[in-house]
């Protein structure tokens, strides 16, 4: 069977596509199924996209039944955010952590901020210690990668570092 | 000064003065940031946007880093003028959807904006022309740290400032890169190109941000994790790999000119000559015409022809500006002969 776009490669990947209602059926070839994919991709939003992440992030037991938890200060339940991809508040943060979780190592490989913060927040003489904290534990990652990519150089300046910082702490 | 009297002079990104601004249209910082009292926007009630509107723009006005901004009420501009907006840049296209109590401030130059009210509460973005992401960062690291100062940030010590969307977590920077890559376009070296970008962790879009196409040969690409990072350290990352699309397309326009230059030339004179002469034309065939002017001059084969010219002609000739410049509503055929009038002069005049 040849493609139905180019007619001219052979058709390896058949699609069934479903526009108001009708249903047809297109066969491709692998290139010009690709640019298919590109075209819907482009059609399929980002809320969508996340939506179907965070039923990911939480599915990990689908017969146990999950309780449908509310923000109690917005009133936003999860089953909110994973319908429209967004959050309420910033107390939901917190009202949904164990289900944000997962779903934030999914999308950005980490769940721990290292950048900057607001110079109010900054202030605060307990920010100041976690701060510190915090800046412990993000050597402490780079010293395991640099050993995993064998960048001994690296980890060695890494180990010295993380060694003064804990003297200090003491 | 008023939004009529942006139309006067181009912002600065459309300069061509930056690093690497033979490839590089221009180098963005924005930043998502929320007010801790507030719900995001989407979820607020009528009256907290309204507030949230007020509150940020009296922190705009207080602030001494931003001097003489242009602030606007989206909700009051007709559709013309919001349109002008994002094609400017100046704002996204869901900035128009729903407007009330959506606010807009305008720096100097058009170097800053701050989207009040649209996803998330503020959106500052800083653009500068070529390939300046250090700049960008240096200016808006600035301006955040003083409005950090007077508004009370959504943040929390693991998840750094919390946004309506996951996506944009932790720093909630975005900082992209306008590429015009006409050469690996012609080589078809591109779609190899945006899959490397892809297993690095960052995206390609088209001229108009998400969900647009990769018209004229510009691709935006910007990092995709705002989580986990330091700011300087994922501006780094993206650094890096432009350079190497930077180098890559360089070696492309190379290896164009040495196999192939009577075919390039004869395509850039082409795309020239319909430009000078056409007297009715869409602005999807002016976009794919003026890359080709582009990279003409860019190659030195166009001499005398400057190159911001260029860069405004890709601007001005959208539907919104030529109904600004003509200052009246103009129909789709209308628009055509008005589009092909001003380039005409422009490069005529040139």
């Amino acid at each position: 069977m040849l493609c139905d776009i180019c007619g001219k490669n052979q058709a390896t990947v058949h699609l069934t596509e479903i526009v108001d209602d009708k249903m047809t059926e297109l066969h491709l070839c692998e290139e010009c199924a690709q640019k298919k994919s590109a075209q819907m991709e482009s059609h399929f939003g980002l809320a969508d996209l996340l939506a179907g992440l965070a039923e990911v992030g939480t599915g990990f037991s689908k017969t146990k039944k999950e309780p449908n938890i509310r923000c109690p200060r917005c009133g936003l339940t999860y089953e909110d955010f994973k319908k429209i991809g967004r959050l309420g508040c910033g107390d939901c943060y917190s009202a949904f952590r164990e289900s944000l979780i997962p779903l934030l190592k999914r999308i950005h490989g980490s769940t721990q901020h290292y950048g900057k913060s607001p110079k109010r927040i900054l202030q605060k003489p307990t920010v100041k210690i976690a701060k510190r904290k915090n800046e412990l534990l993000e050597m402490k990652e780079r010293l395991q990668k640099a050993i995993e990519l064998e960048e001994f150089e690296e980890a060695a300046r890494l180990r010295d570092k993380i060694r003064g910082m804990e003297k200090k702490k003491k | 000064m008023n939004l009529d009297d942006l139309l006067k002079d181009k912002g600065e990104w459309l300069r061509a003065t930056g690093p690497n601004s033979d490839i590089v249209m221009s180098s963005r910082i924005r930043l998502a940031r929320n007010l801790s009292k507030y719900p995001f926007s989407h979820w607020a009630s009528k009256k907290e946007q309204q507030d949230v509107l007020q509150v940020s723009s009296r922190a705009i006005k207080g602030s001494k880093k931003i001097k003489g901004c242009l602030s606007l009420d989206i909700g009051r501009l007709d559709a013309v003028d919001k349109q002008f907006l994002v094609e400017r840049h100046l704002m996204s296209k869901e900035h128009i959807v729903a407007s009330e109590n959506k606010g807009l401030c305008i720096g100097d130059k058009e170097v800053l904006s701050i989207m009040i009210n649209e996803e998330d509460h503020l959106r500052i973005q800083v653009m500068k022309s070529g390939f300046d992401l250090r700049k960008a960062w240096y200016i808006i690291n600035d301006i955040d740290d003083e409005l950090g100062s007077l508004l009370s940030y959504a943040y929390s010590l693991d998840f750094g400032y919390l946004t309506a969307c996951p996506t944009n977590t932790g720093t909630g920077m975005r900082a992209s890169v306008m590429l015009h890559l006409p050469s690996l376009v012609m080589t078809k070296q591109i779609g190899k190109v945006l899959q490397a970008i892809t297993k690095l962790s960052l995206t390609a879009r088209g001229l108009y941000g998400e969900g647009t196409d990769a018209i004229g040969n510009f691709f935006q690409v910007s990092n995709q994790v705002s989580l986990g990072h330091k700011e300087e350290d994922i501006i780094d990352n993206i650094e890096r790999i432009i350079k190497q699309i930077i180098d890559h397309e360089h070696s492309a326009r190379q290896a164009l000119l040495s196999q192939n230059r009577a075919v390039l030339e004869d395509k850039i004179w082409r795309a020239f000559g319909t430009l000078k002469s056409a007297h009715i034309i869409s602005s999807g065939e002016t976009i794919d015409l003026l890359s080709l002017v582009r990279l003409g001059v860019d190659l030195n084969l166009i001499k005398r022809l400057d190159r911001a010219l260029v860069n405004e002609l890709f601007i001005i000739t959208q539907p919104a500006h030529l109904q600004k410049i003509e200052k009246k509503r103009l129909s789709p055929n209308e628009r055509d002969i008005k589009r092909a009038d001003i380039i005409r002069e422009k490069l005529t005049k040139n």
